[in-house]
């Protein structure tokens, strides 16, 4: 519950980092262990990392190295041990943080019973969206994912590219200033990462900030301004793509390989 | 509140899109449609027979559709994975629980209207004539007892790792209950110490879901219970209800979900 000894200590954060969307100090996330000698496996250690508003974020690492971590704590799903993680200057802690923020999931799960437009409706509802405004932006977001002819479909007669763009729907209904992708590219046909590339650049040219995790670095080097790259809970590397290139002469793929101490076998 | 509403419409949506509630209703009406078409013995008093098994079915249908409905609302939302966009919205973990509740309650609100409009129907066949106040007295007692086995049940989806051990023991809870509960205080009289403490400790902290069932006052035509006395036993279901939803509350707010 919001204290007011709480909401000092939010207010003075918020000035030191109203230009930073998201803002990670010293973030440490442990885990309960059975290995012996073990009490606590950390799979975050003490990141401190910050995404400016207007940048394409790319959250990198191998599998494991705590990136899913780090946003379940940016999302409230998971208490971090130590440190400390803001939204807008906000502790993500309160649930309101979240207000303009969207989500997109790695695996795009939703209510089977319901319809897209339905679904799209309770969301739009959470988020405190006025009735007339609701249904023109349900509308618009149903446009522009191409599910306008299945809109009143329940959700489990839709395919796993539906079920993706129905994912991407309910995390733009709210037209959010920052946009959290979890690998939004995951299990798509070209078509449909081509889709995705162009919502990403487009909301990129409005203004907005997206921080993803992918693993497919072609796309990353591609459409992200700024990279950090995570390996076994700690960053290893962060900067502009455009620097780190021009600092390693290397492509994306063999910096992020070279990082994270990979040997191939010759 | 808006959260809270939208989050319940959602579970209310979801009872009606599944086929568990059609599948005991028509169950039941079946099974009563049949029992009254027969006349053993010419026993003019047989409606009282029919009313019984009837509203006993009601009573069975209504908690197995209580116990279930609260039972899968947040695992189920952990297992398929829904639970993440939706907590990932300026929703807190609070607001969802207490939709979840809301949700579960007025579904089963819902579901007790169909049936005691079917029962209504079915007696008003044979006795002709309607004690609406005796019906809408019972209907909200049940409604009201319902809660508490919302309540609990959704605390135990919190406690327990699967849905169904969770529903079995809630089953086996309530049942003991309204089987035994009432007689726990005389048993303890007849047990040594401290064992008669810790069963009357037992008698007292349990809630009496029995105190609800005035199925007898329609079985037998009998008047209804004193308003009052209703709106005393409504106040002891709800905090009875806001006592096990705190506790939920206090273990939801901590979990890790993923």
């Amino acid at each position: 519950m919001p204290t007011v000894e709480n909401s000092a200590v939010t207010a003075q954060k918020s000035g030191a980092a109203a230009r930073d969307i998201i803002a990670i100090e010293q973030l440490r996330v442990e885990y309960p262990t059975r290995q012996r000698g073990q009490k606590t496996k950390p799979a975050v250690k003490d990141l401190t990392l910050s995404v400016r508003q207007g940048e394409v974020f790319g959250f990198l690492g191998p599998n494991g190295a705590g990136k899913t971590t780090t946003m379940n704590v940016l999302l409230g799903f998971t208490n971090a041990t130590g440190g400390n993680a803001y939204l807008f200057g906000t502790d993500v802690r309160e649930p309101i943080s979240r207000q303009r923020i969207g989500y997109l999931p790695e695996l795009t799960y939703y209510y089977k019973f319901l319809t897209a437009e339905e679904l799209l409706r309770f969301y739009a509802r959470i988020f405190g969206i006025p009735n007339p405004d609701r249904e023109r932006r349900i509308d618009n977001v149903l446009k522009l994912v191409e599910l306008e002819q299945a809109r009143k479909r329940q959700i489990k007669t839709y395919s796993k590219g539906m079920m993706q763009r129905v994912g991407l729907a309910q995390a733009l209904i709210n037209d959010p200033e920052l946009l959290i992708l979890d690998e939004p590219t995951s299990g798509l046909d070209p078509v449909g990462r081509m889709k995705v590339r162009e919502i990403i650049q487009r909301l990129k040219d409005e203004g907005k900030t997206v921080f993803f995790s992918s693993h497919e670095l072609g796309e990353v080097e591609t459409i992200c301004d700024r990279v950090a790259i995570l390996n076994q809970g700690e960053l290893k590397l962060e900067g502009r793509v455009s620097d780190l290139a021009d600092q390693y002469h290397l492509n994306l793929e063999r910096i992020f390989l070279k990082v994270i101490g990979y040997q191939p076998q010759s | 509140m808006n959260n809270i509403l939208a989050v319940a419409s959602v579970v209310i949506k979801e009872l009606y899109r599944r086929k568990d509630f059609y599948v005991l209703y028509i169950l039941t009406v079946l099974i009563c449609l049949i029992m009254a078409s027969v006349n053993l013995f010419h026993d003019v008093h047989i409606v009282r027979y029919l009313k019984e098994i009837c509203l006993l079915f009601i009573w069975i249908c209504s908690l197995i559709i209580a116990i279930t409905t609260a039972a899968r609302q947040i695992p189920s939302e952990r297992e398929n994975r829904t639970l993440f966009p939706l907590l990932a919205k300026p929703l807190s973990r609070t607001q969802l629980l207490l939709g979840k509740f809301l949700g579960c309650w007025l579904a089963c609100g819902l579901a007790l209207i169909c049936f005691y409009l079917f029962f209504g129907a079915l007696a008003a066949s044979r006795e002709h004539h309607w004690p609406l106040l005796n019906y809408l007295q019972a209907g909200l007692l049940h409604w009201v007892m319902l809660a508490v086995v919302i309540a609990f049940t959704l605390l135990g989806s919190l406690v327990f790792a699967a849905p169904s051990s969770n529903a079995t023991i809630s089953f086996v809870f309530v049942a003991f209950i309204l089987v035994l509960g009432r007689h726990l205080n005389k048993v303890a009289l007849q047990l040594p110490e401290p064992r008669r403490s810790i069963l009357y400790g037992l008698y007292y902290c349990i809630p009496h879901l029995e105190l609800f069932d005035v199925r007898d006052l329609i079985i037998h035509n009998w008047p209804p219970v004193a308003w009052p006395v209703c709106g005393v036993a409504a106040l002891y279901a709800l905090a009875y209800a806001s006592a096990l939803l705190i506790g939920a509350y206090l273990v939801f707010r901590r979990k890790a979900i993923n």
